[in-house]
Protein backbone atom coordinates (compact mmCIF):
# COMPACT_ATOMS: atom_id res chain seq x y z
CA UNK A 1 0.00 0.00 0.00
CA UNK A 2 1.05 3.27 -0.86
CA UNK A 3 0.46 6.83 1.04
CA UNK A 4 1.28 10.62 0.42
CA UNK A 5 1.82 12.93 3.51
CA UNK A 6 3.05 16.12 4.03
CA UNK A 7 6.20 15.72 6.94
CA UNK A 8 4.98 18.29 9.86
CA UNK A 9 8.56 17.77 12.02
CA UNK A 10 9.56 21.57 10.56
CA UNK A 11 8.50 24.54 8.89
CA UNK A 12 9.73 22.97 5.39
CA UNK A 13 7.30 20.43 5.01
CA UNK A 14 8.36 17.74 2.78
CA UNK A 15 6.48 15.91 0.47
CA UNK A 16 6.15 12.32 2.10
CA UNK A 17 5.40 8.69 0.16
CA UNK A 18 5.46 6.08 2.33
CA UNK A 19 5.06 2.27 0.72
CA UNK A 20 4.15 -0.20 3.18
CA UNK A 21 3.04 -3.89 3.58
CA UNK A 22 -0.79 -4.94 4.61
CA UNK A 23 0.75 -6.11 8.00
CA UNK A 24 2.84 -3.15 8.52
CA UNK A 25 6.34 -4.80 9.15
CA UNK A 26 7.68 -3.63 5.89
CA UNK A 27 7.62 0.30 5.88
CA UNK A 28 9.70 2.43 3.29
CA UNK A 29 10.18 6.15 3.09
CA UNK A 30 11.30 8.17 0.32
CA UNK A 31 10.57 11.99 -0.40
CA UNK A 32 12.04 13.35 3.33
CA UNK A 33 15.29 15.41 3.63
CA UNK A 34 15.91 14.68 6.80
CA UNK A 35 15.74 11.68 9.37
CA UNK A 36 12.96 13.06 11.56
CA UNK A 37 10.67 12.82 7.96
CA UNK A 38 11.55 8.81 8.47
CA UNK A 39 10.13 8.76 11.99
CA UNK A 40 7.34 10.86 11.42
CA UNK A 41 6.01 9.05 8.54
CA UNK A 42 6.49 5.48 10.09
CA UNK A 43 4.18 6.55 13.27
CA UNK A 44 1.82 8.23 10.94
CA UNK A 45 1.64 5.00 9.63
CA UNK A 46 1.82 3.13 13.03
CA UNK A 47 -0.04 5.16 15.82
CA UNK A 48 -0.09 9.07 14.62
CA UNK A 49 1.24 11.47 17.56
CA UNK A 50 0.69 14.84 17.95
CA UNK A 51 2.36 17.39 20.86
CA UNK A 52 -0.29 19.05 22.50
CA UNK A 53 -0.45 22.91 24.05
CA UNK A 54 -3.58 23.68 26.24
CA UNK A 55 -3.62 25.79 28.77
CA UNK A 56 -4.84 25.13 32.65
CA UNK A 57 -6.66 27.01 35.14
CA UNK A 58 -4.24 28.96 38.00
CA UNK A 59 -5.21 30.05 41.53
CA UNK A 60 -3.53 32.81 43.62
CA UNK A 61 -1.32 34.16 40.60
CA UNK A 62 -1.09 37.17 38.80
CA UNK A 63 -2.93 35.49 35.61
CA UNK A 64 -5.58 33.24 35.80
CA UNK A 65 -4.97 30.54 32.69
CA UNK A 66 -1.52 28.78 32.27
CA UNK A 67 -0.55 27.56 29.23
CA UNK A 68 0.51 24.03 29.15
CA UNK A 69 2.55 21.28 26.87
CA UNK A 70 3.57 17.82 26.53
CA UNK A 71 6.81 17.39 26.68
CA UNK A 72 6.63 14.76 23.52
CA UNK A 73 4.23 13.48 21.34
CA UNK A 74 1.29 11.77 22.40
CA UNK A 75 -0.92 8.94 20.53
CA UNK A 76 -3.85 11.15 18.55
CA UNK A 77 -6.63 8.80 20.15
CA UNK A 78 -5.57 9.71 23.41
CA UNK A 79 -5.54 13.42 23.09
CA UNK A 80 -9.33 14.30 24.00
CA UNK A 81 -8.99 12.26 26.97
CA UNK A 82 -5.91 14.42 28.07
CA UNK A 83 -7.84 17.84 27.28
CA UNK A 84 -10.50 16.95 29.34
CA UNK A 85 -8.32 16.07 32.36
CA UNK A 86 -6.45 19.32 31.81
CA UNK A 87 -9.49 21.51 31.75
CA UNK A 88 -10.23 19.64 35.34
CA UNK A 89 -6.60 20.49 36.52
CA UNK A 90 -6.00 23.36 38.85
CA UNK A 91 -2.58 24.78 39.32
CA UNK A 92 -1.06 26.69 42.87
CA UNK A 93 1.14 29.89 41.74
CA UNK A 94 4.24 30.39 41.99
CA UNK A 95 4.82 28.45 38.89
CA UNK A 96 8.30 28.19 36.44
CA UNK A 97 8.46 26.78 32.70
CA UNK A 98 9.08 23.12 33.01
CA UNK A 99 7.48 22.11 36.23
CA UNK A 100 4.67 19.36 35.85
CA UNK A 101 1.07 20.02 35.62
CA UNK A 102 0.47 16.06 34.83
CA UNK A 103 3.08 13.33 35.32
CA UNK A 104 2.95 9.90 32.82
CA UNK A 105 -0.60 10.10 31.69
CA UNK A 106 -2.26 6.92 31.14
CA UNK A 107 1.16 5.08 31.84
CA UNK A 108 2.15 6.81 28.50
CA UNK A 109 5.43 8.08 29.60
CA UNK A 110 4.28 11.38 28.43
CA UNK A 111 3.87 14.83 31.04
CA UNK A 112 2.32 17.98 30.99
CA UNK A 113 4.71 20.92 31.56
CA UNK A 114 4.16 24.38 32.40
CA UNK A 115 5.37 26.76 29.63
CA UNK A 116 5.24 30.32 31.48
CA UNK A 117 6.28 31.87 35.23
CA UNK A 118 3.74 33.14 37.01
CA UNK A 119 4.69 34.82 40.22
CA UNK A 120 1.91 35.14 43.50
CA UNK A 121 -0.29 37.53 43.60
CA UNK A 122 0.79 38.01 46.86
CA UNK A 123 4.07 38.75 45.56
CA UNK A 124 3.06 42.30 44.22
CA UNK B 1 7.67 66.46 35.26
CA UNK B 2 9.89 64.28 35.59
CA UNK B 3 12.78 64.03 33.33
CA UNK B 4 14.59 60.47 32.62
CA UNK B 5 18.06 60.55 30.91
CA UNK B 6 19.50 57.54 29.42
CA UNK B 7 21.29 56.01 26.05
CA UNK B 8 18.54 54.33 24.73
CA UNK B 9 14.68 54.07 24.83
CA UNK B 10 13.43 50.69 23.54
CA UNK B 11 9.29 50.94 22.65
CA UNK B 12 7.93 48.14 23.33
CA UNK B 13 8.27 44.71 25.01
CA UNK B 14 7.94 42.07 22.80
CA UNK B 15 10.11 39.62 20.96
CA UNK B 16 12.38 42.42 19.06
CA UNK B 17 12.28 44.98 21.81
CA UNK B 18 13.59 42.96 24.36
CA UNK B 19 16.28 41.19 21.83
CA UNK B 20 17.55 44.64 21.21
CA UNK B 21 17.38 46.12 24.69
CA UNK B 22 19.60 42.92 25.49
CA UNK B 23 22.15 43.19 23.16
CA UNK B 24 22.30 47.21 24.33
CA UNK B 25 22.62 46.62 27.61
CA UNK B 26 25.47 43.84 27.20
CA UNK B 27 27.16 46.69 25.17
CA UNK B 28 27.19 48.72 28.25
CA UNK B 29 24.40 51.66 27.40
CA UNK B 30 21.74 52.61 29.98
CA UNK B 31 18.49 51.53 28.30
CA UNK B 32 14.84 51.90 29.30
CA UNK B 33 11.95 49.81 27.98
CA UNK B 34 8.51 50.84 28.00
CA UNK B 35 5.82 49.01 27.78
CA UNK B 36 2.05 49.07 27.40
CA UNK B 37 1.10 45.62 28.60
CA UNK B 38 1.99 44.93 32.43
CA UNK B 39 3.63 42.32 31.01
CA UNK B 40 6.86 40.99 29.21
CA UNK B 41 7.18 39.24 26.12
CA UNK B 42 4.32 40.64 24.20
CA UNK B 43 2.39 38.77 21.68
CA UNK B 44 4.42 35.45 22.47
CA UNK B 45 2.64 35.15 25.59
CA UNK B 46 -0.74 34.37 23.66
CA UNK B 47 1.02 32.15 21.42
CA UNK B 48 0.63 28.85 23.67
CA UNK B 49 1.39 26.51 20.55
CA UNK B 50 5.26 25.09 20.00
CA UNK B 51 7.47 26.27 16.59
CA UNK B 52 9.21 29.36 18.07
CA UNK B 53 13.03 29.13 18.82
CA UNK B 54 14.27 26.46 15.93
CA UNK B 55 16.89 29.15 14.40
CA UNK B 56 17.52 32.11 17.48
CA UNK B 57 17.61 28.82 20.34
CA UNK B 58 18.04 25.63 18.14
CA UNK B 59 15.09 24.14 20.29
CA UNK B 60 11.25 24.25 19.15
CA UNK B 61 9.39 26.11 22.45
CA UNK B 62 6.14 27.61 22.72
CA UNK B 63 5.62 31.18 22.29
CA UNK B 64 5.60 31.74 26.23
CA UNK B 65 8.57 29.53 26.57
CA UNK B 66 10.87 31.83 24.29
CA UNK B 67 8.76 34.73 25.84
CA UNK B 68 10.73 34.16 29.08
CA UNK B 69 14.45 32.77 27.71
CA UNK B 70 14.11 36.20 26.56
CA UNK B 71 13.13 37.85 29.92
CA UNK B 72 15.85 35.30 31.53
CA UNK B 73 18.87 37.30 29.79
CA UNK B 74 17.94 40.85 30.69
CA UNK B 75 20.36 42.24 32.84
CA UNK B 76 19.38 43.55 35.85
CA UNK B 77 20.83 47.34 35.36
CA UNK B 78 18.18 47.41 32.44
CA UNK B 79 15.14 49.45 33.66
CA UNK B 80 11.81 48.23 32.70
CA UNK B 81 8.39 50.47 32.48
CA UNK B 82 5.68 48.48 32.77
CA UNK B 83 2.13 49.74 32.17
CA UNK B 84 3.56 52.69 30.31
CA UNK B 85 2.09 54.21 27.00
CA UNK B 86 4.25 56.51 24.89
CA UNK B 87 1.80 59.25 23.87
CA UNK B 88 4.72 60.68 21.44
CA UNK B 89 7.90 60.78 19.79
CA UNK B 90 9.67 64.64 20.96
CA UNK B 91 13.07 66.44 19.69
CA UNK B 92 13.94 69.45 21.41
CA UNK B 93 16.29 71.25 23.51
CA UNK B 94 16.27 68.23 25.62
CA UNK B 95 17.15 66.47 22.68
CA UNK B 96 15.77 63.52 21.28
CA UNK B 97 12.88 61.34 23.49
CA UNK B 98 9.20 60.53 24.42
CA UNK B 99 6.71 61.47 26.31
CA UNK B 100 5.38 58.52 28.41
CA UNK B 101 2.92 58.29 30.75
CA UNK B 102 1.98 55.68 33.09
CA UNK B 103 -0.50 54.82 36.33
CA UNK B 104 2.53 54.61 38.99
CA UNK B 105 5.14 57.17 37.47
CA UNK B 106 2.62 59.47 36.23
CA UNK B 107 4.32 61.75 33.46
CA UNK B 108 7.87 61.27 32.24
CA UNK B 109 10.21 63.02 29.88
CA UNK B 110 12.47 60.16 28.53
CA UNK B 111 15.58 61.58 26.78
CA UNK B 112 17.80 59.91 25.43
CA UNK B 113 20.41 59.22 22.32
CA UNK B 114 18.81 56.86 20.42
CA UNK B 115 15.49 55.22 20.28
CA UNK B 116 14.33 52.26 19.22
CA UNK B 117 11.04 51.49 17.74
CA UNK B 118 9.84 48.08 18.39
CA UNK B 119 5.78 48.40 18.97
CA UNK B 120 5.08 45.47 16.58
CA UNK B 121 1.86 45.01 14.31
CA UNK B 122 -2.18 45.01 14.56
CA UNK B 123 -4.72 42.52 13.18
CA UNK B 124 -6.50 44.08 10.14
CA UNK B 125 -10.35 43.49 10.97
CA UNK B 126 -13.66 43.66 9.43
CA UNK B 127 -13.47 47.13 8.07
CA UNK B 128 -10.26 46.15 6.67
CA UNK B 129 -12.09 43.41 4.22
CA UNK B 130 -15.50 45.06 3.95
CA UNK B 131 -18.03 41.95 4.94
CA UNK B 132 -21.46 43.54 4.07
CA UNK B 133 -24.16 42.51 6.59
CA UNK B 134 -25.28 43.52 9.93
CA UNK B 135 -23.01 43.89 13.50
CA UNK B 136 -23.48 41.55 15.75
CA UNK B 137 -21.28 40.57 18.26
CA UNK B 138 -19.47 37.18 17.68
CA UNK B 139 -17.26 38.71 15.07
CA UNK B 140 -13.84 38.85 16.75
CA UNK B 141 -10.02 38.77 14.65
CA UNK B 142 -8.50 35.70 15.28
CA UNK B 143 -5.96 37.23 17.86
CA UNK B 144 -7.92 38.72 20.01
CA UNK B 145 -9.54 34.96 20.05
CA UNK B 146 -6.61 33.99 20.79
CA UNK B 147 -5.81 35.90 23.86
CA UNK B 148 -9.02 35.59 25.09
CA UNK B 149 -9.06 31.85 25.29
CA UNK B 150 -5.23 31.68 26.12
CA UNK B 151 -4.61 34.39 28.40
CA UNK B 152 -8.07 35.39 29.61
CA UNK B 153 -9.46 31.88 29.75
CA UNK B 154 -12.93 32.70 27.54
CA UNK B 155 -14.49 30.80 24.92
CA UNK B 156 -15.49 33.51 22.72
CA UNK B 157 -18.22 31.18 21.07
CA UNK B 158 -19.21 27.89 20.32
CA UNK B 159 -19.76 27.07 16.20
CA UNK B 160 -17.08 28.92 14.33
CA UNK B 161 -16.02 30.07 10.72
CA UNK B 162 -12.34 31.25 9.94
CA UNK B 163 -11.92 33.86 7.44
CA UNK B 164 -8.44 33.26 6.22
CA UNK B 165 -5.81 30.35 5.94
CA UNK B 166 -2.76 32.51 7.12
CA UNK B 167 -0.87 30.60 10.15
CA UNK B 168 -2.82 32.11 12.74
CA UNK B 169 -6.20 31.13 11.02
CA UNK B 170 -4.87 27.73 11.04
CA UNK B 171 -3.67 27.66 14.57
CA UNK B 172 -6.41 29.20 16.39
CA UNK B 173 -8.89 26.35 13.94
CA UNK B 174 -7.05 23.38 16.26
CA UNK B 175 -7.32 25.60 19.58
CA UNK B 176 -11.23 26.11 19.63
CA UNK B 177 -11.44 22.50 18.61
CA UNK B 178 -9.08 22.02 21.36
CA UNK B 179 -11.33 23.65 23.66
CA UNK B 180 -14.40 22.05 22.22
CA UNK B 181 -16.03 24.38 19.71
CA UNK B 182 -17.04 22.98 16.25
CA UNK B 183 -14.75 24.68 13.35
CA UNK B 184 -17.53 24.71 10.68
CA UNK B 185 -14.97 25.52 7.88
CA UNK B 186 -11.99 28.07 6.81
CA UNK B 187 -12.17 30.56 4.18
CA UNK B 188 -9.56 31.59 1.95
CA UNK B 189 -10.01 34.61 -0.42
CA UNK B 190 -6.85 32.75 -2.55
CA UNK B 191 -7.13 29.64 -4.85
CA UNK B 192 -4.09 28.65 -2.70
CA UNK B 193 -3.43 28.07 1.38
CA UNK B 194 -1.64 30.92 2.98
CA UNK B 195 -0.62 29.16 5.86
CA UNK B 196 2.42 26.18 5.82
CA UNK B 197 1.76 22.92 5.00
CA UNK B 198 2.06 21.23 8.09
CA UNK B 199 -0.14 23.52 10.08
CA UNK B 200 -3.06 22.46 7.07
CA UNK B 201 -2.35 18.75 8.05
CA UNK B 202 -2.04 19.24 11.68
CA UNK B 203 -4.49 22.08 12.12
CA UNK B 204 -6.96 21.41 9.69
CA UNK B 205 -6.60 18.07 8.29
CA UNK B 206 -6.53 16.05 12.29
CA UNK B 207 -9.68 17.86 12.68
CA UNK B 208 -11.38 17.34 9.57
CA UNK B 209 -11.76 21.04 8.51
CA UNK B 210 -12.85 21.95 5.77
CA UNK B 211 -10.92 24.65 3.54
CA UNK B 212 -12.62 26.61 0.67
CA UNK B 213 -9.80 28.17 -1.82
CA UNK B 214 -11.12 31.08 -3.81
CA UNK B 215 -13.97 31.74 -1.57
CA UNK B 216 -15.22 34.83 0.68
CA UNK B 217 -17.82 35.49 3.21
CA UNK B 218 -20.16 37.87 0.93
CA UNK B 219 -22.47 38.63 4.42
CA UNK B 220 -23.27 38.27 7.82
CA UNK B 221 -26.08 37.60 9.26
CA UNK B 222 -27.54 38.01 12.65
CA UNK B 223 -29.14 40.78 15.18
CA UNK B 224 -27.55 40.69 18.81
CA UNK B 225 -25.49 37.72 17.95
CA UNK B 226 -23.98 35.95 14.76
CA UNK B 227 -26.20 33.44 13.25
CA UNK B 228 -24.72 32.70 10.08
CA UNK B 229 -22.36 33.58 7.27
CA UNK B 230 -22.43 32.90 3.76
CA UNK B 231 -19.91 32.24 1.67
CA UNK B 232 -19.56 33.17 -1.93
CA UNK B 233 -16.99 31.53 -4.71
CA UNK B 234 -14.53 34.33 -6.01
CA UNK B 235 -16.12 35.95 -9.22
CA UNK B 236 -16.43 39.08 -11.17
CA UNK B 237 -20.09 38.84 -10.99
CA UNK B 238 -21.41 41.66 -8.46
CA UNK B 239 -24.52 39.73 -7.50
CA UNK B 240 -24.38 36.22 -5.54
CA UNK B 241 -23.50 33.68 -8.11
CA UNK B 242 -23.85 29.81 -8.05
CA UNK B 243 -22.09 28.24 -5.59
CA UNK B 244 -23.09 30.45 -2.56
CA UNK B 245 -23.72 28.64 0.54
CA UNK B 246 -24.72 29.80 4.24
CA UNK B 247 -23.02 28.20 7.40
CA UNK B 248 -25.22 28.74 10.63
CA UNK B 249 -22.32 29.63 13.33
CA UNK B 250 -22.02 32.12 16.54
CA UNK B 251 -18.67 33.06 15.86
CA UNK B 252 -16.16 34.16 12.54
CA UNK B 253 -12.79 34.56 12.95
CA UNK B 254 -10.87 36.81 11.20
CA UNK B 255 -7.47 36.07 9.99
CA UNK B 256 -6.79 38.05 7.57
CA UNK B 257 -3.32 40.11 7.44
CA UNK B 258 -1.60 42.24 9.70
CA UNK B 259 -0.33 45.85 9.67
CA UNK B 260 2.76 47.71 11.60
CA UNK B 261 1.62 49.51 14.38
CA UNK B 262 3.34 53.15 13.27
CA UNK B 263 0.98 55.75 14.68
CA UNK B 264 4.16 56.60 16.75
CA UNK B 265 5.88 56.88 13.81
CA UNK B 266 4.19 58.59 11.13
CA UNK B 267 3.36 61.44 14.14
CA UNK B 268 6.70 62.01 14.14
CA UNK B 269 7.61 62.96 10.69
CA UNK B 270 9.33 59.77 9.76
CA UNK B 271 9.53 58.93 6.12
CA UNK B 272 7.21 55.18 5.75
CA UNK B 273 7.49 52.57 3.10
CA UNK B 274 4.36 52.28 1.39
CA UNK B 275 4.81 48.26 0.56
CA UNK B 276 5.47 47.29 4.09
CA UNK B 277 3.34 50.04 5.79
CA UNK B 278 6.70 50.22 8.18
CA UNK B 279 9.36 53.15 7.89
CA UNK B 280 12.09 53.56 5.60
CA UNK B 281 15.15 52.72 7.29
CA UNK B 282 19.04 52.50 5.81
CA UNK B 283 21.53 49.64 6.50
CA UNK B 284 21.86 50.11 10.09
CA UNK B 285 18.06 49.78 10.24
CA UNK B 286 17.96 53.72 11.31
CA UNK B 287 15.07 55.53 9.73
CA UNK B 288 14.52 58.78 8.39
CA UNK B 289 15.30 60.78 11.55
CA UNK B 290 18.83 60.30 12.90
CA UNK B 291 19.09 58.59 15.81
CA UNK B 292 15.58 56.66 15.55
CA UNK B 293 15.80 52.59 14.57
CA UNK B 294 13.27 50.63 14.00
CA UNK B 295 13.39 46.13 14.35
CA UNK B 296 10.72 43.83 14.30
CA UNK B 297 7.23 43.73 13.06
CA UNK B 298 6.59 47.60 13.17
CA UNK B 299 9.21 47.93 10.45
CA UNK B 300 7.61 44.68 8.43
CA UNK B 301 5.89 41.55 9.27
CA UNK B 302 7.71 39.14 9.63
CA UNK B 303 6.77 34.77 9.77
CA UNK B 304 8.77 33.85 12.36
CA UNK B 305 9.70 35.32 15.67
CA UNK B 306 13.31 33.94 15.64
CA UNK B 307 13.99 36.69 12.35
CA UNK B 308 12.37 39.36 14.36
CA UNK B 309 15.23 38.52 17.31
CA UNK B 310 18.21 38.11 14.85
CA UNK B 311 17.15 41.50 13.11
CA UNK B 312 16.71 43.60 16.70
CA UNK B 313 20.21 42.23 17.06
CA UNK B 314 21.35 43.91 13.95
CA UNK B 315 19.46 46.94 14.49
CA UNK B 316 21.40 47.13 18.22
CA UNK B 317 24.38 46.72 16.43
CA UNK B 318 23.68 49.69 14.20
CA UNK B 319 22.88 51.67 16.89
CA UNK B 320 25.88 51.27 18.57
CA UNK B 321 27.62 52.28 15.47
CA UNK B 322 25.46 55.62 15.67
CA UNK B 323 26.34 56.63 19.35
CA UNK B 324 29.61 55.56 18.59
CA UNK B 325 29.91 58.15 15.52
CA UNK B 326 30.59 55.79 13.03
CA UNK B 327 29.18 56.95 9.79
CA UNK B 328 28.30 53.84 7.66
CA UNK B 329 29.90 53.08 3.84
CA UNK B 330 27.41 54.15 1.61
CA UNK B 331 26.84 51.75 -1.17
CA UNK B 332 23.57 52.81 -2.03
CA UNK B 333 20.13 51.57 -2.54
CA UNK B 334 17.98 48.49 -2.99
CA UNK B 335 14.85 48.33 -4.71
CA UNK B 336 12.15 45.09 -5.27
CA UNK B 337 12.07 44.22 -8.41
CA UNK B 338 10.22 41.56 -10.72
CA UNK B 339 7.55 39.36 -8.45
CA UNK B 340 9.30 41.30 -4.77
CA UNK B 341 6.67 42.76 -2.76
CA UNK B 342 9.47 44.56 -0.87
CA UNK B 343 12.98 43.65 0.33
CA UNK B 344 14.59 45.42 3.78
CA UNK B 345 15.94 47.38 4.24
CA UNK B 346 16.25 49.47 1.32
CA UNK B 347 20.28 50.56 1.73
CA UNK B 348 23.35 48.75 1.91
CA UNK B 349 26.57 49.20 3.35
CA UNK B 350 29.61 47.58 1.38
CA UNK B 351 31.60 47.80 4.58
CA UNK B 352 30.27 44.07 5.95
CA UNK B 353 28.25 41.44 5.35
CA UNK B 354 24.22 42.54 4.95
CA UNK B 355 20.93 40.59 5.45
CA UNK B 356 17.74 41.39 3.75
CA UNK B 357 14.07 40.24 4.01
CA UNK B 358 12.17 40.01 1.38
CA UNK B 359 8.62 39.15 0.52
CA UNK B 360 7.45 37.17 -2.58
CA UNK B 361 4.71 38.83 -4.52
CA UNK B 362 3.88 34.66 -6.52
CA UNK B 363 3.46 30.71 -5.60
CA UNK B 364 6.33 29.40 -7.63
CA UNK B 365 8.17 25.45 -7.50
CA UNK B 366 12.02 25.61 -8.37
CA UNK B 367 12.35 29.72 -8.51
CA UNK B 368 15.31 31.71 -8.11
CA UNK B 369 16.23 34.38 -6.13
CA UNK B 370 18.43 37.01 -8.34
CA UNK B 371 20.27 40.39 -6.65
CA UNK B 372 21.83 42.72 -9.66
CA UNK B 373 23.30 45.62 -10.17
CA UNK B 374 23.13 46.96 -13.55
CA UNK B 375 22.77 43.75 -15.78
CA UNK B 376 25.21 41.77 -13.35
CA UNK B 377 24.02 39.47 -10.72
CA UNK B 378 25.96 39.68 -7.57
CA UNK B 379 24.06 37.13 -5.96
CA UNK B 380 21.54 34.16 -6.60
CA UNK B 381 20.34 31.21 -5.10
CA UNK B 382 17.38 28.89 -5.98
CA UNK B 383 14.30 28.63 -4.05
CA UNK B 384 12.26 25.22 -4.13
CA UNK B 385 8.97 27.09 -3.49
CA UNK B 386 8.17 30.22 -2.63
CA UNK B 387 4.84 31.93 -1.64
CA UNK B 388 3.75 35.65 -0.17
CA UNK B 389 3.18 34.38 2.78
CA UNK B 390 6.77 33.38 3.33
CA UNK B 391 9.46 35.81 3.60
CA UNK B 392 12.97 35.13 1.70
CA UNK B 393 16.45 35.71 3.40
CA UNK B 394 19.57 36.68 1.74
CA UNK B 395 22.81 37.50 3.00
CA UNK B 396 25.25 39.23 0.73
CA UNK B 397 29.10 39.10 1.41
CA UNK B 398 31.12 42.42 2.11
CA UNK B 399 33.26 40.93 -0.98
CA UNK B 400 30.10 41.12 -3.47
CA UNK B 401 28.69 44.77 -2.60
CA UNK B 402 32.36 46.22 -2.25
CA UNK B 403 32.29 45.23 -6.17
CA UNK B 404 29.28 47.18 -6.77
CA UNK B 405 29.40 50.31 -4.29
CA UNK B 406 27.37 53.22 -5.45
CA UNK B 407 25.16 51.11 -7.76
CA UNK B 408 21.25 50.40 -6.74
CA UNK B 409 20.70 46.93 -6.41
CA UNK B 410 17.52 44.97 -8.07
CA UNK B 411 16.53 41.89 -6.16
CA UNK B 412 14.04 39.96 -8.65
CA UNK B 413 12.89 36.40 -7.81
CA UNK B 414 12.19 34.31 -11.36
Amino acid sequence: MKRNMTCIACPLGCSLTVEYSEGLDDVTVTGNRCAKGEVYAREEILAPKRTVTATVSLTAGELSRLPVRTDRALEKELIADLLTELYRIEVSAPVAPGDRVLTDFRGTGVNVIATRRCGSRSDE
Amino acid sequence: MKIRRIDVLVIGAGASGLTSAIKLAEMGYEVSVVERENTLGGILNQCIHSGFGLHYFNEELTGPEFADRLIGLLPDALYLAPNATVDRLIDDENGLGALVFSPESGITRYSSRAIVLAMGCRERNRGNIHIPGSRPSGVYTAGLAQRLVNIEGYIPGKDVVIVGSGDIGLIMARRMSWVGAKVHCVVEIQPYPSGLTRNIVQCLNDFNIPLHLSHVVTKINGNDRVQSVEISPVSREKERGPGSFTVECDTLLLSVGLVPENELTRKFGIAMNHETSGPKVDSRLMTSKPGVFACGNVLHVHDLVDYACEEAERCAKGVDEFLRGVAPETGGPVVSGANVRYVVPGAYNPGSDNRFYLRPMIVKNKSRLSVRAGEVEIYGKNLPHVQPSEMVEATLSKDALKACSGQTLEVRIE
